[in-house]
C-alpha cells in the first residue's frame, strides 16, 4: 500500500488523499493516515515541483564536481559530507564508488560563483585531496522526466 | 464513352452503412480545445524498447516478404505467449497466422467459415467491424443485445433464441469494446456448451485480454470441446500501445487457420516485416511495460467510475479494455443527443454508445485512455454539463 501511496506522490504531489484512495480502490482516512505518518516517519521529506528553468530564462549554472577524499580516523567520509551539504550552495552529495568519492552538485547565479564557491569554500576543505568540476551545459532529462519532450498526442480524436 | 454509374458499385458494398462514428468524428475534428475521450486506442506510445529493435531490424536489413504465415519466432513466441497466459496450446508450424492488426483476422475468419446464407450472431453492443465484415463475407449478422441489468454479458438463453440451423458462428469480444464487460470462467462454461452442441464456430476477438482489472482473462477456446471450433483472435495494439504497427494474429484449428492462410496469402501476403519485428521484441521483453501500462489504466478506471457515480450517472464496473460505459438515460437524452450537447457545450468528447448497437443506445462510451489531467478536467466538465441540464429541468418544473 505504501510503495502504490509513493509511486503516485512521486509523479504528481498535487494529488489529494481523496484521488489516491479512489484511484487504489481504497479508504481515503486509510490513506490520509498512511501519508501522515510517513510525513513523520521521513519517507515524504517534501512536495516539490519540477521546472524546466531553462524556459524561464533563468541564467543559473549548475556544476557536477567529483571530489576526492582523504578519510582520517574519526573524521569518515559522512562527516565529510557534512561539512559539504551544509553550504546552501550545494544541491546534492552522493558518496559514488569509482576513482572518486563524493559527487557535489553546486549551483550559483554564474560560472564564476560556482568556481569561487569551489576554489574557496570547497577545495580548501580539510580533507579534500582533490576537485574536478563539470559544468552541466544542458539537461535533457531530469527524475525520470524528458523536459524537451517531442512525443504529443497524435491519435486521431476518435476512433472505434 | 459513357459509364454506367449506376452499376459501378456492388449493392452489397453500397448498402453497408458508414460508420456510425464517421458523422461525430467530423464534428468533433471541428470544434476547437476539445478534450477526447473518444479515441479507442492506448494514449501510450509504443514502449521505446519495441521501437528501438525496430530501427535495430531495419539496419540489419530486414526489409523484405516473411513466410505468410509471419516470422517463425514470433509464431513461437506468440504460442508460447498464448500457452503461458491463457493455458492455450497452438502449434506454431500450422495454427498460428500473424495478421495485419486483428482488423485482419477478423475478416479472414469470416471469409474463410461463412457459406452464403449463414447466420453469424454478434452480441451487442461491440464492436464495429463485425457485422460490415460478416455481410462482406455473404453472411447474415443476428444480434442478440446484451443489457446493463446483466454487466453487458452475453447469457445463454438470449443466445439460445437467436439460434437456428443456419447459425454457423458466435462472435466474441470480451474484454469488450465499448462497455468494458468480461466473461468470466463461469460465465462463458453455459456459452461453450451451446456452441459445441449447436456445432458453432467461435470467432473470440481477445484484443483487449491483458487488459483486465478484476482477475485474469479466461479464452472460450480453453473450455471442453471449444479448441476444435474456436478462432482465437489478438494482436498488439492494445496491451503494448502498438495500434499504428498493424500486427495481429489468429490461432485455431488447423484445418481451418490453413485455408486462412490461403486468403492471405493472396490478399496481403504477410504481414510487414517491421511490425513484426517489433511484435518479436514485444512478447521477449514488453512484459514489464505492459503490467506499468494496465497499473495506470487501473487507477484511471476506479478514479472514472467514482467520478461518474458521484455526478448521478449509473455504472456499472467495467473489469477489462480502457472503457466505461455510463448509462445517461436519466438525462432524459438519447446517446447521440447528449454527446453532441456534451461537446458543444463543454468540448468534451465521448462516442454514443448507439455506434455500437441497439443496447448501446442510453450509454456513452468513455475511454480511459487519456492522461489523468485530461479525465480530470473532462470529467469535471461533465459534471457541469450535468449540473446544468438539472438546473434547466428545475427551471422548467418552476415554471409550469
Ligand atoms: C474489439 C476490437 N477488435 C479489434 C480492433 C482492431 O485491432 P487491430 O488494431 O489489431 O486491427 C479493435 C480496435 O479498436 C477493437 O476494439
Amino acid at each position: 500500500m505504501r510503495k502504490e501511496i509513493l509511486e503516485l506522490l512521486e509523479t504528481d504531489s498535487k494529488l489529494t488523499p481523496y484521488q489516491i484512495a479512489t484511484m487504489l480502490g481504497m479508504d481515503k482516512s486509510k490513506v490520509e493516515k498512511e501519508i501522515e505518518t510517513m510525513e513523520e516517519e521521513g519517507i515524504i521529506l517534501q512536495y516539490s515541483t519540477l521546472i524546466n528553468w531553462e524556459k524561464v530564462g533563468n541564467e543559473q549554472v549548475s556544476a557536477l564536481i567529483d571530489v576526492k577524499v582523504i578519510p582520517q580516523r574519526g573524521v569518515g567520509f559522512d562527516d565529510i559530507a557534512e561539512r559539504i551539504y551544509r553550504f546552501p550552495e550545494v544541491r546534492s552529495v552522493m558518496l559514488m564508488s569509482g576513482s572518486y568519492d563524493l559527487s557535489v552538485e553546486v549551483t550559483g547565479r554564474n560560472i564564476k560563483e560556482v568556481a569561487q564557491f569551489v576554489a574557496q569554500k570547497l577545495a580548501t576543505l580539510e580533507h579534500v585531496q582533490s576537485t574536478v568540476t563539470h559544468f552541466v551545459l544542458k539537461r535533457y532529462k531530469q527524475h525520470g522526466v524528458i523536459l524537451d519532450k517531442k512525443e504529443k498526442d497524435r491519435r486521431q480524436v476518435i476512433s472505434p | 464513352m459513357n459509364v454506367k454509374k449506376a452499376n459501378r458499385i456492388s449493392p452489397l458494398v453500397k448498402n453497408l452503412p458508414p460508420s456510425g462514428i464517421r458523422k461525430f468524428f467530423d464534428l468533433v475534428a471541428n470544434t476547437k480545445g476539445v478534450i477526447s475521450l473518444g479515441v479507442g486506442e492506448p494514449d501510450f506510445v509504443t514502449p521505446w524498447h519495441i521501437r528501438e529493435a525496430c530501427f535495430y531490424s531495419l539496419e540489419q536489413g530486414y526489409t523484405m516478404y516473411t513466410s505468410n504465415w509471419g516470422l517463425p519466432e514470433l509464431r513461437k513466441e506468440i504460442s508460447k505467449f498464448l500457452y503461458e497466459r491463457y493455458g492455450l496450446g497452438y502449434n506454431p508450424e500450422n495454427e498460428i497466422v500473424v495478421t495485419v492488426g486483428a482488423s485482419e483476422a477478423v475478416d479472414l475468419a469470416l471469409r474463410t467459415i461463412i457459406m452464403p446464407g449463414d447466420e453469424v450472431i454478434i452480441p451487442e453492443p461491440t464492436y464495429v467491424s463485425y457485422k460490415p465484415c460478416a455481410v462482406l463475407a455473404g453472411a447474415e449478422p443476428v444480434t442478440v443485445q446484451t443489457s446493463y441489468e446483466n454487466e453487458f454479458k452475453l447469457k445463454e438463453e438470449d443466445l439460445n433464441e437467436k439460434i437456428n440451423s443456419r447459425t454457423k458462428a458466435l462472435i466474441l469480444c470480451y474484454p469488450n469494446n465499448p462497455t468494458g464487460a468480461i466473461m468470466e470462467k463461469e460465465d462463458l462454461e453455459g456459452i461453450a456448451r451451446i456452441a459445441v452442441q449447436n456445432d458453432l464456430i467461435v470467432i473470440s476477438d481477445e484484443i483487449y485480454s491483458e487488459l483486465t482489472y478484476k482477475g485474469s482473462h479466461v479464452s472460450i477456446a480453453s473450455f471442453p470441446g471449444m479448441r476444435e471450433r474456436t478462432i482465437v483472435i489478438n494482436g498488439f495494439s492494445k496491451a503494448w500501445a502498438m495500434t499504428g504497427w498493424r500486427i495481429g494474429f489468429a490461432a485455431g484449428p488447423r484445418d481451418i487457420i490453413e485455408e486462412m492462410v490461403k486468403i492471405h496469402q493472396y490478399t496481403i501476403l504477410c504481414a510487414p516485416v517491421m511490425g513484426q519485428m517489433a511484435a518479436l521484441e514485444a512478447l521477449k521483453n514488453g512484459s514489464e511495460e505492459v503490467e506499468k501500462m494496465v497499473t495506470q489504466y487501473n487507477q484511471r478506471r476506479r478514479f472514472v467510475v467514482s467520478k461518474l457515480r458521484e455526478m448521478g450517472l449509473e455504472c456499472f464496473e467495467p473489469k477489462g479494455a480502457f472503457y466505461v460505459f455510463p448509462s445517461i438515460k436519466s438525462t432524459g437524452m438519447s446517446s447521440e443527443e447528449f454527446a453532441e450537447e456534451l461537446l458543444k457545450k463543454e468540448k468534451v468528447a465521448v462516442v454514443p454508445g448507439s455506434a455500437f448497437g441497439r443496447s448501446g443506445e442510453g450509454h456513452i462510451r468513455i475511454s480511459y485512455a487519456a492522461s489523468l489531467k485530461n479525465l480530470t478536467k473532462a470529467l469535471d466538465r461533465m459534471a457541469n454539463f450535468l449540473d446544468s441540464l438539472n438546473k434547466n429541468i428545475v427551471d422548467r418544473v418552476m415554471e409550469n
